[in-house]
């Protein structure tokens, strides 16, 4: 590592040559190159299970490449373990942090190292930390635990936690999925200042006007194959990586249909709710949805969506306030009641939560209605019923699956997706709560479960979309509420990206158009 | 040899196949569970006998031993039955409460209630003693059922309201229901100062094979009682429930993902209680039969462990009711010959392998082996 | 008084065997393994303790065997969960039937070497005796075992607490995906962390049947204790401080329900167990029942902080799956 090169932009730091991943059944990366710049960011653009995250987790050891070649430095590497990579200098963000909750921020960044031998001199440790955030314009307190922390403020800790490794090159795995306008700022003039001190960044990322705002180069992915290799970003305009990323033109906007809009479906007045740790997480939420609309419910995650979403479905207790729906006060009614009155939510996480892993297609797709006529049968399931129910879904939705006895935990995520969207559909829901419905599945499936919604929009059911996607909120929805710390901030119905950007980060509606007029 | 040397013969030394290990991507067929179930049940049997054959003894004639003495003729096979009832229902109890993931541990102490329960009914007494058999029967079946629900009430009831662990809280009630019963045994049922109850009357007893032994010679002899019926009629209407009811579904729900049960609005809480409530019942049941049917007294020591060893069997029949009435036969087999054999932990520890080796086999239900020849690849 | 200050002091001798099982699995649960078979393991290492006391006259050297044996059979667990991910109730009740089985059979007859076989020294320390009240209680012709406990506790803590491996213990347990990709072995620390467990439950039952009830009486020779130090440790929210405080009342406990029984009188009435030994029965059951009682408080507690339980606990890693 002594032959110290001149900082010239040529100078290549690493280098993948034709490297290939397969897990069973899906070939990942398909002889893919990449090479990344001394000082320069390097985008990864593609969509998801375009093989983004799986190429840089080869190479930051944590899968082996089943073909072609890595270099670093010009020497040639095959990393077993995250922890051989980060010692030639290659730290990875993942989008998931890698961060101990109990545990205090020095802790963590020390959490692996040969140094402290065996006592643990914190105070030491906390300084030696603070100056190096400073150097980096990473500002965290090292003495804090993380569950106290801002996610802006986790992913500092992770970037902190790799540059004390001695990274120089910074992999960071889709880092803006989790931060509000403001906070991409920030981690953007951070990133820039670090490639001035000379370290190199991939970003990966699906999100086009991010690639073009950051980086100086960008890679683009598509089915796990390279369709672009290092163009300068100048070269190129948003078409033409979209072109790249997708494999075909893109319509930015979604055909929508008009749909009269009809009468009030949910109404929501001064909902409070607290999350698992006894904490107010909705502190009095106003909202409407009409039969015929869908309406889009944008903020950073962790800001109310998912309890929102469980008090509206009963799964979890209003503390006040009032849901009603169709003019019916449902307020703390059981799930159950709830399912009867038509609504159905598309929960955010479905393996947790949606499904069933071990039970067969058809006990999951009766979830709902296992209890009612005609499969319910008296005291009993009338497992022919069932039967053919499950059939009937597994065509309507054109679910791929062996048979309707299979476990689902053995279908992909697109497929698990149709057999929740099919079950919530097909009772022909009222109003309908979607979360995250698209979040992780491919192309295609997210066509797919958008135009779903759409028709369900078309055959007059309300919808709230609850989403953490900007995009996915401004095409499909007549109307976006945006929602910060368990507040509804306000509504735009024009689809105002500045606007929404900033009640995301908590200011009020009144309050930009105040400042707007004067 | 040099170092260099050493690591060249090492890469170029290769095995003439390669073993390849991944996760199952469909589910494996139909046959392959209970064919693990009986491979760890022959490999515990091989453990078994190379303890034996350490010790000194000799294995092959030692199980020649158990299989005679438990199934060489109808009368010791009607013996092997009478240890495989109360065996049955406890089976049963684990089974339905294991479904929902609900670790009830407490079919011991459910099984003293049972048989607490069904004693009262003579020695309180409730029923006059020259009550009708048939009278006996049913107010003993409610008693000991509703005992032992007791007993899986108390720790139902503290896993839905203050989450308690429900191992531990069954498994401490089991040590109470062993005190509770030795109170009543010593101080206030005690026949003369010994540490018994006086025997039951015989309208008190459950019929017994051999009370036909009149009518029809063959079933002379034979002690195989009514239990067997209780647990052959529980084990359908087990199965009926979990396989085809609604609350066998949120059952099984719940025990898969109770997270998508509480989304589906199927009450976990409420289950819980009902479960804990239905399997106490059939391990009172299970002392119940035990105590009218074979013991016919209230004594100390009813139990050489079918609590735990309806654990077991619970798993080794895959929590399936049908499959669990096989299986304990084999185990009641294994308990009444095992008793015969010399260390007397044998048969303990034969059960203890064949649970461990049966867990490690569900690693073979959710992976493939496949091992393929070198040249192959 | 006298009365009381005897019932603490062999409540702390009691209590002790509690302390090192408790602690014990608090290491285990700590890295994310539930090991139910804590009674099981205590069974292997008062009878192999017993067992190597009685065949080379040295209980040192029984301590020392017993608590490797437990730590061994420990490993049946580690292999079944860690390696083969497969559940960890099931497994480490399957565990216990193992080693209760295995225990059986090799101490069959041991039963009768009652009185032969020598036990740990006990003695008072000089000095610390005598301070008033607390001398008596922790000092006084105790068994080197509880000095033992003395020491041990405060350096547990310290070791989870203040030191590396320390905190690579915590992460493995709260979050091993996090662990792994900075190089930590989840998978040889956990089967580290299994084997302590192992070792402190075998040294547990060794502290039994070598110097707190000498002698070798079958499953009755740890009587359920296994399961308390289960409790316990919720109870103790997987602190060896709280876990020392928890195990010393239940020992004290234990102590009273058998020594009640003792006086004629107690606070100047007629004690009802002297008189009616009968009565006694319900006094065996406090200790479980007590048990019960801690855990609806534990859980409570637990409920209402979010700090305590190892958020891993239970939950197979396997390398490159979501989750934690």
């Amino acid at each position: 590592m002594n032959q110290e090169k001149l900082s010239t932009e040529t100078e290549i730091v690493v280098r993948m040559s034709g490297v290939s991943k397969r897990f069973p059944g899906v070939l990942a990366n398909d002889q893919v190159d990449f090479d990344l710049r001394k000082g320069e960011v390097h985008a990864l653009l593609g969509e998801n299970g375009a093989g983004k995250s799986t190429l840089m987790n080869v190479l930051a050891g944590m899968y082996r490449a089943d073909g072609g070649t890595i270099t670093v430095h010009d020497q040639l590497v095959d990393f077993g373990s995250p922890r051989e990579a980060i010692e030639a200098g290659i730290g990875m963000v993942h989008q998931h942090f890698m961060l101990v909750p109990s545990q205090s921020v020095t802790e963590n960044i020390l959490l692996g190292l040969d140094e402290p031998r065996f006592r643990m001199h914190l105070p030491q440790y906390n300084r030696k930390i603070e100056q190096m955030a400073e150097q980096y314009g990473l500002h965290v307190d090292p003495a804090a635990r993380i569950w106290q922390l801002t996610v802006g403020e986790q992913q500092r800790v992770e970037i902190l936690k790799m540059l004390y490794r001695g990274a120089d090159v910074l992999i960071m795995d889709e880092p803006t999925a989790v931060l509000a306008p403001s906070e991409i700022d920030e981690l953007f003039n951070t990133l820039r200042s670090m490639t001035a001190q000379g370290k190199s960044i991939v970003f990966i990322s699906h999100k086009l006007h991010e690639v073009m705002d950051i980086s100086d180069r960008v890679t683009v992915l598509q089915k796990g194959a390279v369709t672009s290799s290092g163009v300068p970003t100048a070269d190129v305009t948003r078409a033409d990586l979209a072109r790249m990323m997708v494999g075909r033109e893109v319509v930015f906007r979604i055909d929508k249909k008009d749909v009269e809009i009809g009468d009030v479906v949910l109404s929501v007045e001064g909902l409070k709710a607290d999350n698992e740790k006894g904490l107010p997480a909705l502190r009095g939420v106003d909202l409407n949805v009409h039969a015929g609309e869908i309406v889009g419910l944008a903020g950073v995650a962790g800001n109310g969506q998912s309890e929102l979403s469980e008090t509206l479905a009963g799964l979890r207790e209003a503390l006040d306030g009032k849901v009603m729906v169709h003019g019916e006060d449902v307020t703390n009614k059981s799930v159950k009641s709830g399912i009867r009155q038509g609504i159905s939510l598309v929960p955010a996480d479905r393996t947790l939560v949606g499904t069933a892993p071990n039970l067969s297609v058809t006990d999951n797709v009766i979830m709902k209605n296992y209890d009612q006529s005609p499969i319910g049968h008296g005291w009993m399931v009338n497992s022919t019923e069932a039967g053919n129910y499950a059939t009937e879904l597994k065509d309507d939705y054109d679910i791929m699956v062996p048979t309707i006895d299979t476990s689902v935990r053995l279908l992909s995520g697109g497929n698990l997706q149709k057999v929740i969207l099919a079950r919530e559909i097909s009772s022909d829901p009222k109003l309908m709560i979607a979360v995250q419905p698209t979040r992780g599945l491919d192309v295609g499936a997210i066509e797919g479960v958008q135009k779903l919604l759409l028709e369900q929009r078309e055959s007059g059911a309300a919808i709230l979309l609850i989403s953490e996607e900007l995009e996915e909120l401004l095409s499909l929805s007549d109307r976006i509420y945006v929602i910060y710390e368990g507040e509804i901030m306000g509504e735009v119905l024009d689809g105002d990206i500045d606007k929404i950007g900033q009640m995301m980060t908590g200011t009020r509606l009144e309050q930009i158009d105040t400042q707007g007029d004067a | 040899m040099t170092d260099t040397d050493m690591k060249k013969s090492a890469s170029r030394f290769k095995l003439p196949f390669s073993v390849k290990i991944e996760p199952r991507v469909d589910d494996p067929p139909k046959w392959f569970s209970p064919m693990l179930s009986v491979i760890a049940v022959v490999f515990a049997l091989l453990i078994g006998a190379l303890v034996i054959w350490l010790g000194g003894g000799e294995p092959w004639k030692a199980y020649a031993h158990i299989a005679r003495y438990s199934f060489g003729s109808v009368g010791v096979l009607s013996d092997t039955m009478v240890k495989a009832i109360p065996l049955m229902l406890v089976g049963l109890a684990c089974s339905l409460a294991f479904r929902m993931k609900l670790w009830n541990i407490g079919a011991e102490g459910q099984f003293y209630l049972g048989a607490f329960g069904a004693s009262m009914i003579v020695l309180l007494p409730v029923l006059p003693e020259d009550a009708p058999k048939w009278l006996f029967i049913i107010t003993m079946i409610i008693s000991g059922m509703l005992f032992g629900a007791l007993w899986g009430f108390i720790p139902g009831f503290l896993k839905a309201k203050y989450n308690v662990n429900e191992i531990i809280s069954t498994l401490m009630m089991n040590y109470i229901a062993i005190e509770w019963n030795n109170y009543f045994i010593y101080a206030v049922w005690s026949e003369g100062g010994f540490q018994m109850s006086r025997m039951f009357q015989r309208n008190a007893w459950l019929p017994r094979f051999s009370d036909l032994g009149k009518t029809i010679p063959f079933f002379r002899g034979l002690t195989t009682h009514m239990g067997l019926l209780f647990a052959i009629i529980a084990a359908v209407i087990l199965w009926w429930i979990l396989a085809k009811s609604q609350w066998g579904y949120e059952i099984r729900l719940i025990g898969d993902n109770p997270r998508a049960a509480e989304y589906a609005g199927v009450s976990i809480k409420k289950n819980v209680v009902l479960v804990m409530m239905l399997s106490g019942a059939l391990a009172g049941l299970a002392g119940m039969s035990e105590i009218t049917g074979v013991v016919h007294r209230l004594q100390g020591a009813i139990s050489p462990g079918y609590g735990y060893t309806g654990i077991i069997i619970a798993w080794l029949a895959k929590l399936n009711p049908l499959a669990v009435i096989l299986v304990s036969i084999l185990f009641g087999a294994l308990i009444l010959a095992g008793r015969e054999v010399q260390p007397s932990g044998i048969p303990t520890l034969i059960q203890g392998v064949i649970i461990v080796a049966l867990i490690a086999s569900d690693y073979f239900l959710r992976n493939r082996v496949s091992i393929t020849r070198r040249m192959e690849e | 008084m006298d009365f009381i200050l005897i019932i603490l002091a062999s409540g702390v001798a009691t209590g002790t065997v509690l302390l090192y099982a408790t602690v014990g699995e608090a290491f285990s649960e700590r890295s994310g393994i539930l090991n139910l078979g804590v009674e099981g393991m205590m069974l292997i290492g008062a009878m192999t303790a017993y067992k190597v006391s009685a065949a080379t006259n040295n209980p040192w050297l029984g301590l020392l065997v017993a608590m490797f044996a437990a730590g061994a059979i420990s490993q049946v667990h580690a292999f079944i969960t860690i390696t083969l991910q497969s559940d960890q109730v099931v497994s480490g009740l399957a565990l216990n039937f193992l080693a209760i089985g295995i225990s059986l059979v090799l101490g069959e007859g041991l039963t009768s070497l009652r009185d032969v076989v020598p036990s740990l020294p006990s003695f008072s320390i000089p000095v610390l005796v005598q301070i008033p009240i607390l001398g008596r209680i922790f000092f006084t012709n105790q068994s080197v075992m509880v000095y033992l406990g003395f020491i041990f506790v405060p350096l547990a803590w310290y070791y989870i607490n203040r030191t590396r491996p320390g905190l690579h213990l915590r992460a493995v347990g709260e979050y091993p995906a996090a662990a792994d990709t900075l190089g930590i072995g989840v998978y040889s620390l956990r089967y580290f962390y299994v084997f302590v467990g192992g070792l402190l439950a075998g040294l547990g039952g060794a502290t039994i049947s070598l110097s707190i009830s000498p002698g070798w009486f079958g499953a009755l020779t740890t009587a359920g204790q296994g399961w308390i130090a289960i409790g316990l440790v919720i109870f103790a929210q997987w602190n060896p401080v709280r876990a020392a405080f928890g195990a010393y009342t239940f020992g004290a406990l234990r102590r009273l329900v058998l020594d009640i029984q003792g006086p004629a009188t107690l606070l100047g009435f007629a004690n009802p167990f002297f008189y009616n030994p009968h009565n006694a029965f319900f006094l065996k059951m406090i200790p479980f029942a007590f048990t019960i009682v801690v855990l609806v408080i534990g859980s409570r507690e637990a409920n209402r902080k979010r700090i305590g339980t190892p958020s891993a606990l239970g939950l197979p890693y396997i390398r490159g799956q979501r989750g934690l």
